[in-house]
């Protein structure tokens, strides 16, 4: 079958790549584009480890097609830090030792910069339900809140929002 | 995990989705949120040659009243079904079912119109519907049919809609004054199926129970209508010896299939539980609590 073409706005940067309608937009961005920071996990819409900015809106790019993805605008873990400075969410995950061995850590800060959009000042339980679609092994989430409840403090003042 | 191979369609209107449709009939697919469809094509219990995209269809997305109804296109997300105020204000039952669906991500894909139309007796709308007593607007190249919720889920995976159809259109009439709502869901986890969950709408006259409306999720091939448990309220006063009656009535129309959520004993047990929470719940809202 014939490749489509496609194009769209991954971290602020116009891409292009040829794709197979089946492809899923995590492995091409990570196979096609090397963008290898969105993490691949449970591949059924579960883990949240795959989760990307598309339009806007949170979305799990396991179970979302390449090519759906023609004319949008994605973000990646890849896309938070500016000029080689961490965003004030990766600064939040190292202080308050936010992970452990790493591997939901990008689906966890993508989701969670796109829900700090929309609640910047959550309560802990606002977080709880926010971040509900990502599943962390390791650190029994405590550390994972305390770094958004610090991200949303230090990026209030600075957004004025 | 990646699906089977197919040809892509994405059309930008319903007319030519109901084209491409009656074009591949029973090859073609409609992906709408795509969080049911995509899973089961990675799975291959579904191969279909042609995929119709109709997310970049504008004609179907949006929520509005008029004269009485609220008419909610079939591909409006779960999450925007959460944000709406004329939903929190007019048919409050809706919101507060697609707040129990899946987890943030998945809400902002997954749509109502995929939810019901899939016809899997684990989604949430299809007892939400019953409940609220909506109707579907049904598009195909004839023209539009609009038929009830109650007789439209025919089977596990089955439903009124043809191979021909789409699903354009939901319409929901407004509650009434003193009415109150409930959906009370058991699950595992976040984004689990139901392991039983019971939608109610009731209103009031009075003290006695004027119309109310109790339907299943998850407890048999299809989303069940309680009939017999409405009908042991209804003309009268909502007491607990009544919401028991009804909820032995809505466990005896059960019939879960056993699965890792628990045999069926325990499912028909937690029907009835969920039923009375369920009621209960939507007695005292409907007292204005």
């Amino acid at each position: 079958m014939a490749k489509t073409h496609i194009a769209f706005t991954l971290n602020g940067k116009s891409v292009e790549t040829l794709v197979d309608a089946r492809e899923l937009l995590v492995h091409v961005l990570r196979e096609q584009l090397g963008q290898t920071g969105t993490h691949i996990g449970c591949e059924t819409s579960h883990c949240g480890a795959c989760t990307v900015d598309f339009n806007g809106k949170s979305v799990k790019s396991c179970t979302v097609l390449a090519v759906q993805a023609n004319g949008g605008d994605v973000m990646t873990v890849e896309g938070l830090a500016k000029n080689g400075t961490l965003h004030p969410i990766q600064e939040a995950f190292t202080q308050e030792h936010g992970l452990q061995c790493g591997y939901c850590t990008p689906g966890m800060m993508v989701r969670a910069y796109r829900f700090l959009q929309e609640n910047p000042k959550p309560t802990e339980e606002e977080i709880r339900t926010g971040m509900s679609g990502n599943i962390c092994r390791c650190t029994g989430y405590q550390n994972i809140i305390k770094a958004i409840q610090h991200a949303a403090g230090v990026m209030r003042p600075a957004k004025g929002a | 995990m990646t699906p089977g191979s197919f040809e892509y369609h994405a059309p930008s209107n319903l007319d030519e989705a109901i084209k491409l449709l009656g074009k591949f009939s029973d090859q073609a697919k409609i992906l709408a949120g795509g969080h049911s469809l995509l899973p089961m094509m990675k799975l291959r219990f579904a191969e279909p040659g042609h995929l119709i995209d109709i997310n970049r269809i504008a004609e179907l997305k949006g929520i509005r009243e008029e004269k009485g109804t609220i008419r909610i296109g079939a591909m409006t997300t779960e999450n925007e079904l959460i944000a709406s105020e004329l939903l929190k204000q007019k048919c409050p039952l809706i919101p507060e079912a697609a707040r129990l669906i899946a987890d943030p991500q998945v809400r902002n894909c997954g749509t109502i119109g995929g939810d019901i139309a899939h016809g899997d007796p684990g989604n949430d709308h299809p007892a939400v519907m019953l409940a609220v007593e909506a109707s579907f607007v049904l598009r195909g190249p004839k023209g539009s049919r609009t038929v009830p919720a109650d007789g439209f889920f025919l089977g596990t995976y089955q439903t009124q809609l043809k191979a021909d159809e789409i699903l354009a259109e939901i319409r929901v009439p407004v509650v009434g004054a003193n009415s109150g709502y409930a959906y009370c869901k058991l699950k595992r986890k976040t984004g689990d199926f139901a392991t039983a969950a019971a939608a109610v709408q009731l209103q009031l006259d009075g003290k006695k129970c004027k119309k109310i409306t109790i339907a299943l999720t998850n407890l048999g091939p299809t989303a069940l209508k309680a009939a017999d448990a409405a009908a042991v309220l209804v003309g009268n006063e909502v007491d607990d010896a009544r919401i028991e009656q009804a909820a032995k009535k809505a466990m005896a129309i059960c019939d879960p299939a056993e699965d890792l959520r628990g045999d069926r004993d325990y499912k028909i047990h937690m029907a009835g539980e969920m039923t009375r929470r369920a009621i209960s719940l939507a007695l005292y809202r409907a007292w204005g609590k």
